[in-house]
C-alpha cells in the first residue's frame, strides 16, 4: 500500500497531539513550525485544563462539563462535538499523566483538581501555574521520541504562506519560506493539518505570544477556506497592562479564592492594605453571588469595565482594579500560583503574596477560527484539516477558562486520523499532481516577497501594526458601537492602502524577520476586516460580542454561525444554522443557578 | 524637561562570517520598558544614534513572560531573558550581545538545536505504550511531584550552557540543563524504568564527566531550578549504573 504523506502546520498543543497520533499510524509526519516547537505559544497557558474527572465527591460528570461549556458559550456552539470533548476529556488527562506532565496530586497521590470560571466544580488539573508548558513539553518529548525513529521530521524556522491548491482546488501541498534563508519552496502532501493557533497581534497588545498574528489561517481562508464566527474575541479580565504585551494573571487566581475589588471610595489613594474590609467593593461576589468571582469571562470583563468606566471606581492612576490573593497562605500560593505570582513579581515589582495585584482587561483569545465540519475537523478546502485554537468548533461566543487546552488536545487526536484517512482513500496522491502546479504557487509567493522587497515608499510596518492594534482593540473587543466598527473598516481600508507603499528598512535574503513581520501584516490586516465585518452585521449581544445598542440575545435572528468566505478580494458574510440538538437554548444567567 | 534617553548598544552581524559592528541606538525611555520594547523601538525607526541609517536587529522571542525561552542573549555581558530584562534595573548604555557559545544565525539570533538534539539522545521522555485508552497514570506523592516539577520547568533557553566554562570548542558536553532532565525522568515511575539508557547517554564524551563544578549554571537559570542538586543526583546515579553494569556486564 502507498504510504500517505501529511503535513502539519504548527507545533502547540494541538498540532503535536495530531503529529503523535499520525506517527503512531505508521504514517510519517513533516512538521513545520515557525519557533522551536518547544517555544510554541502553548507555554503561556497557566492555570489547568478542564476533565469532570469527578475525583472531589461533586457528583460532577461530562454532561455537566458538556452544558456549562454550551451556556458559558452561549449556545453558539454545535453541540455534538462539545459533547464528545467533554466526554473524553478524563481519559485525556490521563494520557497526559501517563505522559510524565507534573500535575499537583493530593495527599492520596491522585490528581489535584482546582475551581474555575463558569462553573461550579473542581474539575481544573494544573502543574503548578504553568499548566500549558507542562502539557506541550510533554506532548513534545513525544515527538521527539517519534522523530528520533524518523517519523516525524520537522522543519522548524519555516513559515507557512500558502496551500498548494491543484486545478480542482484540491490541496496538494503547501508552501513555506525558511526564516534563515529567506527559501521559498513547496512540499507535496496529501493532506495538510493547520494547527496555527490564536490571533493575539491582530489587537496589538494582547496575553498571547508574539507568532499568534493569524497570518496562516488569512492566508488560508484568502485561498477559499472558510473562515467562522471571527467576531467572537475573548477579552481576559485580569491581565497586567503592558507595552510590549498584557501579561496574564490566570483565572486559576480566582481558582484559589482570589478576589476582585475595588476601594468603595472612588480615588481613595490609601494604600490597598490599609483599606478596611467594609470599605472595599467586591463587586463581582456582590453582582453573581452565586459564582462570584468565578463568573465566566465576558461577565467579568464587562462588570470591570462598569466599574472603571461607568461608575468611575477604578483604581487611581490608570484603568485598573485589585485582584488580590494575598489573605491567602503563603504555603498553598507558592505550591499552586507561584508561576503567575513570579510573574507579577518580575515584571510589576511587589510582591503579590503581601499586597493585591492591579489588573485590567486584555484580548486573551478568538473564539472564531476556520471553519471545519462537525465530524472530522476537515476545512471547506478538501484536503485541508485545522484543529486547536485556529478553528471555531468548540467554544462558540465565549470560552470557559481551561477548555482550550482540552479542546486542543481534542481537535489535534480527530484531525491527525482523520487527515491518514482522508489520504488513504485518495484515488490519486500528491505524486500525481503536475509540478507546474507547484511552480505555479511558488512563483506565486515568490513574487510577493519579491514585490515588498523592492517596493519604495514611506510608510513602517511597525507602525502601521500599532494602528491597527489600536483600532481593533478600541472599538472590536469588550465594547461594540456599530458607528465606531464602521470606523474601524474604514481605518483598515486606509491602513491596508499604506500597507502598499512599506519601505523595508532590511532588503536582504538573510534571517529577513522585517520582511517575514510585513507578509504577516498583510495577513492580518484581512482577518481584521473579517473580525469588524462580522461583529458590525451581527446586531445582538450574545457571549462575549456585547453590543448596548443591541443588549439583548437574539436567538429568533442571530442563533447561527457566522461563515465569511473570501471571493474576488471581497470579504462575503454567510450564515449557518448551530446544532442545538441535545441542549436547547435557555437565559444565560449568572446571577442565580443556572 | 527634554524626554529621558536611553542608550542601546548593539552587537551586530549580517551573517556569521562577517565583522562584528557595534551600533548605538538612542531611545526614548518609558516607563516598564524592557529589552524587547527597546529592540522594536529600534526596528519601527533604525537609525543609529550618530544619524546612519541602519536596519531592524534580527531577536528571537515569543512568549515574552519568560516561559518559552527564545529571548536569551547577553545583556551587559550577563546570559538571561530579553524580555524580563527590565530597562529600569539595567545600567546604561545596554549593552546586547548573541550567546556565544552556539552557532551564530545573524544579530541575536544563535541556533541552539543542539540543546534538542541533546534531548533526544539522552531519551528525556516517557516512553508510553500508544496513545490509546489504559486507564490512569502511576499514582505519585506530592513530595516527588514538588521535585519534579521545578525541573520540569526548563525552557532550554542555554543560558546555563553559555555560562558554563565546560561548554566551549574542544568538548561536547551537554551542560546542565540536560543533566537536570534525565534526574527528571528517572525520577518519574514510568521513566525510572528506563533510567539505564539515559545513563548510557551521559557516560560518553560530551556526558556528565566533563562537568568540573563550576557552579555557575545555577546562578543565571531564570527557572531557579536546583541545577547543582541534579548534577550531583546524576553522578551518584551515573557511579551506581557503571558499577553495576560493570559486575553483571549489563544493567
Ligand atoms: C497567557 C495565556 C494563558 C492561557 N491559559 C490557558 C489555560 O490555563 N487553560 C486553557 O485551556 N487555555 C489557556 N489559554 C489558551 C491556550 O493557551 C491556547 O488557546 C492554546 O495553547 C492554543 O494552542 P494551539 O496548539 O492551537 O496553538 P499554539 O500553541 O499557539 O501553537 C501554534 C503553532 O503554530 C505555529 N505557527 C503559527 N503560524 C505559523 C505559520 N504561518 N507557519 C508555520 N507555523 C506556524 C507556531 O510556531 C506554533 O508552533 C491561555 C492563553 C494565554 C494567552
Ligand atoms: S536549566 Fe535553566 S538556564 Fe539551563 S536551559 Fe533550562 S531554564 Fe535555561
Ligand atoms: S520571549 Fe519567551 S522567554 Fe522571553
Amino acid at each position: 500500500m502507498r504510504q500517505p504523506k501529511i503535513i502539519i502546520v504548527g507545533g502547540g498543543l494541538a498540532g503535536l497531539m495530531a503529529t503523535i497520533r499520525v506517527a503512531e499510524l505508521g504514517v510519517p509526519v513533516d512538521l513545520f513550525s515557525i519557533v522551536p516547537v518547544k517555544r510554541s505559544h502553548s507555554v503561556c497557558a497557566q492555570g489547568g485544563i478542564n476533565a469532570a474527572k469527578n475525583l472531589k465527591g461533586e457528583g460532577d460528570s461530562p454532561w455537566i462539563h458538556f452544558d456549562d461549556t454550551v451556556y458559558g458559550g452561549d449556545f453558539l456552539a454545535n453541540q455534538g462535538l462539545v459533547k464528545n470533548m467533554c466526554e473524553a476529556a478524563p481519559a485525556i488527562i490521563d494520557l497526559l499523566d501517563r505522559m510524565g506532565v507534573m500535575f499537583n496530586r493530593t495527599p492520596e497521590g491522585l490528581l489535584d483538581f482546582r475551581r474555575f470560571g463558569g462553573t461550579l466544580h473542581h474539575r481544573t488539573a494544573f502543574a503548578g501555574a504553568t499548566t500549558g508548558q507542562q502539557l506541550l513539553y510533554a506532548l513534545d518529548e513525544q515527538v521527539r521520541r517519534h522523530e528520533s525513529i524518523d517519523r516525524v521530521n520537522k522543519f522548524e524556522g519555516w513559515t507557512f504562506l500558502s496551500a498548494v491548491l491543484d486545478d480542482a482546488g484540491i490541496a496538494r501541498g503547501i508552501c513555506a519560506m525558511n526564516l534563515r534563508t529567506m527559501d521559498v519552496r513547496t512540499f507535496p502532501a496529501d493532506a495538510v493539518i493547520f494547527c496555527t493557533g490564536g490571533i493575539g497581534a491582530i489587537f496589538g497588545r494582547s496575553t498571547n505570544s508574539v507568532v499568534c498574528t493569524g497570518s496562516a489561517q488569512s492566508a488560508l481562508f484568502q485561498q477559499g477556506a472558510w473562515y467562522a464566527n471571527g467576531e467572537f474575541i475573548q477579552v481576559h479580565p485580569t491581565a497586567i497592562p503592558g507595552e510590549d504585551k498584557c501579561r496574564l494573571m490566570s483565572e486559576s487566581a480566582r481558582g484559589e479564592g482570589g478576589r476582585v475589588w475595588v476601594p468603595k471610595q472612588p480615588g481613595d489613594t490609601r494604600h490597598a492594605k490599609d483599606i478596611p474590609q467594609n470599605e472595599r467593593f467586591y463587586f463581582l461576589e456582590e453582582w453573581y453571588p452565586k459564582y462570584g468571582n468565578l463568573v465566566p469571562r465576558d461577565v467579568a470583563t464587562r462588570a470591570i469595565h462598569k466599574v472603571v468606566f461607568e461608575l468611575k471606581m477604578g483604581l487611581p492612576g490608570g484603568p485598573a482594579v485589585y485582584l488580590d490573593v494575598s489573605h491567602i497562605p503563603r504555603e498553598v500560593l507558592n505550591r499552586k500560583l507561584e508561576g503567575i505570582l513570579e510573574i507579577y513579581e518580575k515584571f510589576v515589582g511587589p510582591d503579590p503574596r503581601e499586597e493585591p495585584m492591579k489588573v485590567f482587561p486584555a484580548m486573551h483569545y478568538t473564539m472564531g477560527g476556520l471553519w471545519v465540519d462537525n465530524e472530522q475537523q476537515a476545512t471547506s478546502i478538501p484536503g485541508v484539516f485545522a484543529a486547536g485554537e485556529c478553528e471555531y468548533q468548540y467554544h462558540g461566543a465565549n470560552r470557559l477558562g481551561a477548555n482550550s487546552l482540552v479542546s486542543c488536545i481534542y481537535g489535534g487526536m480527530i484531525a491527525g486520523p482523520s487527515a491518514v484517512r482522508y489520504a488513504r482513500n485518495l484515488e490519486k496522491g500528491c505524486e500525481s499532481t503536475s509540478a507546474e502546479v507547484f511552480e505555479r504557487e511558488r512563483a506565486r509567493q515568490q513574487d510577493i516577497t519579491d514585490g515588498l522587497l523592492h517596493q519604495q515608499g514611506t510608510e513602517n510596518p511597525i507602525t502601521i501594526w500599532r494602528e491597527l492594534g489600536e483600532v481593533m482593540t478600541e472599538n472590536c473587543t469588550v465594547i461594540r458601537y456599530n458607528a465606531n466598527i464602521k470606523k474601524t473598516v474604514g481605518k483598515l481600508a486606509e491602513l491596508s492602502e499604506r500597507y502598499k507603499k512599506i519601505n523595508l528598512q532590511d532588503r536582504t535574503q538573510w534571517s529577513n524577520q522585517t520582511l517575514n513581520f510585513t507578509r504577516e501584516l498583510g495577513n492580518m490586516l484581512v482577518l481584521a476586516q473579517v473580525i469588524a465585518l462580522g461583529a458590525l452585521e451581527r446586531n445582538e449581544t450574545r457571549g462575549a460580542h456585547y453590543k448596548p445598542e443591541f443588549p439583548e440575545r437574539d436567538d429568533a435572528n442571530w442563533l447561527k454561525t457566522t461563515l465569511a468566505r473570501y471571493n474576488l478580494g471581497k470579504i462575503c458574510l454567510e450564515y449557518q444554522p448551530v446544532d442545538t440538538s441535545l441542549i436547547p437554548p435557555r437565559e444565560r444567567k449568572y446571577t442565580a443557578a443556572s | 524637561m527634554p524626554d529621558k534617553k536611553i542608550i542601546v548598544r548593539v552587537k551586530r552581524r549580517q551573517r556569521p562570517d562577517e565583522p562584528v559592528r557595534w551600533e548605538e541606538f538612542e531611545l526614548r525611555y518609558r516607563p516598564h520598558m524592557n529589552v524587547i520594547t527597546c529592540l522594536r523601538d529600534i526596528a519601527e525607526r533604525p537609525i543609529t544614534r550618530d544619524g546612519r541609517e541602519s536596519s531592524p536587529v534580527s531577536y528571537e522571542a515569543n512568549c515574552l513572560e519568560e516561559v518559552c525561552g527564545a529571548c536569551a542573549m547577553l545583556i551587559n555581558g550577563q546570559p538571561r531573558q530579553a524580555c524580563s530584562a527590565l530597562v529600569d534595573n539595567l545600567e546604561q548604555p545596554i549593552r546586547l550581545e548573541p550567546l556565544s557559545k552556539f552557532p551564530l544565525v545573524r544579530d541575536l539570533v544563535v541556533d541552539r538545536s543542539k540543546m534538542f538534539e541533546d534531548l533526544k539522545r539522552t531519551h528525556c521522555w516517557i516512553p508510553i505504550d500508544g496513545t490509546y485508552d489504559l486507564g490512569e497514570g502511576p499514582r505519585m506523592s506530592p513530595a516527588t511531584q514538588e521535585t519534579g516539577y521545578p525541573l520540569a520547568r526548563c525552557i532550554s533557553c542555554g543560558n546555563c550552557l553559555e555560562i558554563c566554562p565546560k561548554v566551549n570548542e574542544h568538548t561536547q558536553f551537554v551542560g546542565a540543563a540536560i543533566v537536570s532532565q534525565v534526574r527528571l525522568f528517572n525520577m518519574h515511575p514510568t521513566g525510572k524504568l528506563h533510567a539505564g539508557e539515559r545513563l548510557d547517554a551521559l557516560m560518553g564524551p560530551g556526558g556528565i564527566q566533563d562537568c568540573d563544578n563550576s557552579q555557575n549554571c545555577v546562578k543565571v537559570c531564570p527557572k531557579g531550578i536546583p541545577l547543582t542538586e541534579s548534577i550531583a543526583a546524576v553522578n551518584g546515579q551515573v557511579i551506581r549504573h557503571a558499577l553495576k553494569t560493570w559486575f553483571t556486564g549489563r544493567d
